[in-house]
């Protein structure tokens, strides 16, 4: 399917290209001539088309902050072409684009064949997989040992003694489980089992990755709208689904039981406290899966977009470090509107820092 | 290139160079595909060995890639959608060469042409819908199979129809004059004529199904490790497995895919090489050799 998608994208960005070295010269030009006075550009550095691909988890963001972007910055025309993770990755390494996002950093192998040197990783969002089910069940409640044996395929059946000792009181219903997952290779397949195999005290074997060995006799749906989509239409089905497309959905989803004990629903405000705990390495990879705090939910994942520490064009550095800046400060508050979580003040600061630090020639 | 008049033809010349050259091209980019395919699959075939080909446990996180399973997926679905389509397929051919009233006979064409410029993504969105939620097939071998015999109905009828219509029209009255029924001239005449030209459109189809991708992957249900005969199960083939995981997979998972690329491309070849012999021996038996 992503390739059927890329073909328009990569010419739009070809001619995206194009375009941007047409424009990008203008302003010099003007500025040899000697006009200083009385510009009206808005973008410093004169209009600029920006090109990035990468995590589809934080492309709706990426949508809303570039069309708030443009409003104030009007000369700065942003495509982000989504893709995945892992082509967004690829594309920065490659240098095909001039920015990109992901769910999770470089592998040391990978990081070593990037070719434009020094680069930082800003995160900019947390976001929330939910555990979505289509079962009689109110209010669902779930471990991460007991959800690591629902999606290995240990547990079959909802009233399961272990999902049971979940729901102390609760009535559960004698039918199937039906598992699904991601049938496409996903950074939010990665994040899910990233968790399972952290916090399920051994209990999950099939360890983690963009996709793993799911048990045959599980269904598999294209994107997060896809296993919405099958979790919706199959009786007894549960699967992880982000909150955005669970909620556009109107799919209930399980309150999931954290590091201290408590069962959370994932909301805007219990995924901001997961950012609370985090600890940050000083490159700013950290990761907000299975966070500690009362009110922290446990599986919250976390993207970054990747910048160059050098950056060659003038015109474009400058446009690309306002974008960033914009993303981890103002446009923050627009996370919350669409089901993603600001990062932690903290990380904010220490992002701008980082930002701060691109040389722009 | 001398013509008779002793001249000197530079059209021929320029001819003969750019048939050569164009004919050149394409050798040197199956070739070249050939050897970056399987170059960039060798990581994984060092670390797999023939396991790569037995073993159908496919987990990218322990980097265990068993390609077993996805075969047999593939092989499976194709078989499925020629058992269906070739039936349908050859009855359409015959109805439209044979039996069809002339009003009704370009309508018929023109109708299975445009069959075969449907997209394929647009059968597997249909077919993910309508098949697998609204008639209960949920996503399976049959229901990619059905998809699959679908998409290459077009092209085994419109090759097989044209092969049909070549039978001499001094056989079919031969037969007709000996008191033959209608289905017993297309018997005795038609089907031994044609018998070589089916086969070929057959494995044509048959080839397409293989590779087909998109559709294959929105209705297989993606399931890892299924060998097993009931079509009602979700399996995966090939092309879907490389549709699906190609865009998040590191270095050795990337390497593992265009391991299986490399294989449905000689499985294809393998087919191929089967059709033209099939064909040239019945063509050689028909001919009385």
């Amino acid at each position: 399917m992503a390739t059927h998608i890329t073909t328009p994208w990569l010419i739009a960005t070809m001619a995206a290209l194009g375009l941007t070295t047409a424009c990008g010269k203008k302003p010099e030009e003007s500025k040899a001539t000697g006009g200083s006075g009385g510009t009206t550009t808005t973008t410093p550095g004169g209009p600029v088309t920006l090109n990035a691909s990468g995590a589809t988890f934080q492309k709706a963001f990426q949508e809303v902050a570039t069309e708030a972007f443009t409003k104030i910055s009007s000369g700065t025309k942003i495509n982000y072409s989504g893709g995945g993770s892992g082509k967004g990755r690829q594309d920065f390494a490659d240098q095909v684009v001039d920015f990109a996002c992901t769910d999770a950093p470089y592998k040391d192998a990978d990081a070593a064949k990037v070719k434009g040197g020094e680069f930082f990783y800003i995160p900019n969002v947390l976001g929330a997989i939910t555990v979505s089910y289509h079962a009689d069940v109110d209010k669902l409640q779930l471990s991460a040992p007991t959800l690591a044996k629902i999606f290995q395929r240990e547990i079959k059946k909802w009233n399961d003694p272990a999902i049971a000792a979940d729901n102390p009181g609760a009535k559960l219903p004698a039918t199937d489980i039906v598992v699904v997952h991601r049938s496409d290779g996903s950074g939010t397949t990665e994040n899910f089992t990233k968790y399972l195999d952290l916090a399920s005290a051994g209990a999950w074997k099939l360890k983690s990755g963009s996709t793993v060995e799911w048990s045959p006799d599980t269904q598999a749906g294209n994107g997060n709208g896809g296993v919405a989509q099958i979790v919706k239409s199959t009786a007894g089905a549960i699967g992880y689904v982000d909150l955005s497309d669970a909620k556009a959905s109107g799919l209930p989803y399980a309150a999931i039981k954290n590091q201290n004990g408590k069962y959370v629903e994932p909301t805007a405000a219990a995924t901001s406290a997961a950012g609370d705990g985090i600890e940050v390495k000083d490159n700013l990879i950290f990761s907000a899966l299975d966070a500690k705090g009362d009110a922290a939910y446990p599986i919250t994942a976390q993207s970054w977009c990747l910048i160059y520490a050098k950056q060659t064009d003038k015109t474009k550095g400058t446009a690309l470090k306002a974008y960033f800046r914009y993303l981890v400060t103002d446009g923050q508050k627009l996370l919350p509107e669409i089901d993603f979580a600001p990062i932690p003040n903290s990380l904010q600061d220490k992002a701008v820092a980082q930002i701060d630090k691109v040389q722009v020639p | 290139m001398i013509d008779l008049r002793g001249k000197v033809q530079h059209a021929d010349t320029a001819f003969r160079w750019i048939a050569l050259a164009a004919a050149a091209t394409v050798l040197v980019v199956l070739g070249l595909i050939a050897f970056t395919m399987t170059d960039r699959s060798l990581p994984v075939l060092e670390r797999m060995g023939l396991r790569f080909f037995t073993s159908s446990r496919w987990s990218a996180p322990e980097g265990e890639f068993g390609a077993a399973a996805f075969i047999f997926g593939t092989l499976y679905t194709a078989t499925i959608a020629v058992v269906i389509a070739v039936p349908v397929s050859l009855g359409v051919a015959l109805f439209i060469t044979q039996a069809a009233p002339p009003w009704l006979k370009k309508p018929m064409v023109y109708m299975i042409d445009l069959l075969a410029v449907v997209p394929s993504v647009v059968f597997g969105l249909w077919g993910a819908f309508v098949l697998s939620q609204h008639f209960g097939l949920g996503r399976s071998f049959l229901t990619a199979g059905i998809i699959l015999a679908i998409m290459i109905i077009p092209i085994i009828t419109s090759l097989a129809r044209e092969v049909i219509e070549t039978t001499p029209n001094t056989d079919k009255e031969a037969a007709l004059a000996l008191g033959a029924t209608r289905w017993e001239m297309i018997r005795a005449a038609v089907l031994p004529h044609s018998k070589g030209g089916i086969v070929g459109a057959v494995m044509l189809g048959l080839g397409r199904a293989m590779g087909e991708t998109i559709a294959a992957a929105l209705v297989i249900g993606s399931a890892l490790g299924q060998i097993s005969a009931n079509p009602f199960k979700p399996g995966n083939s090939m092309p879907a497995v490389i549709a699906n995981e190609w865009g998040e997979a590191d270095e050795l998972h990337k390497s593992a895919l265009i391991a299986l690329a490399v294989t449905l491309f000689v499985i294809t070849i393998v087919v191929n090489l089967a059709a033209t012999a099939i064909v040239q021996r019945s063509m050689r038996r028909s001919r009385g050799g």
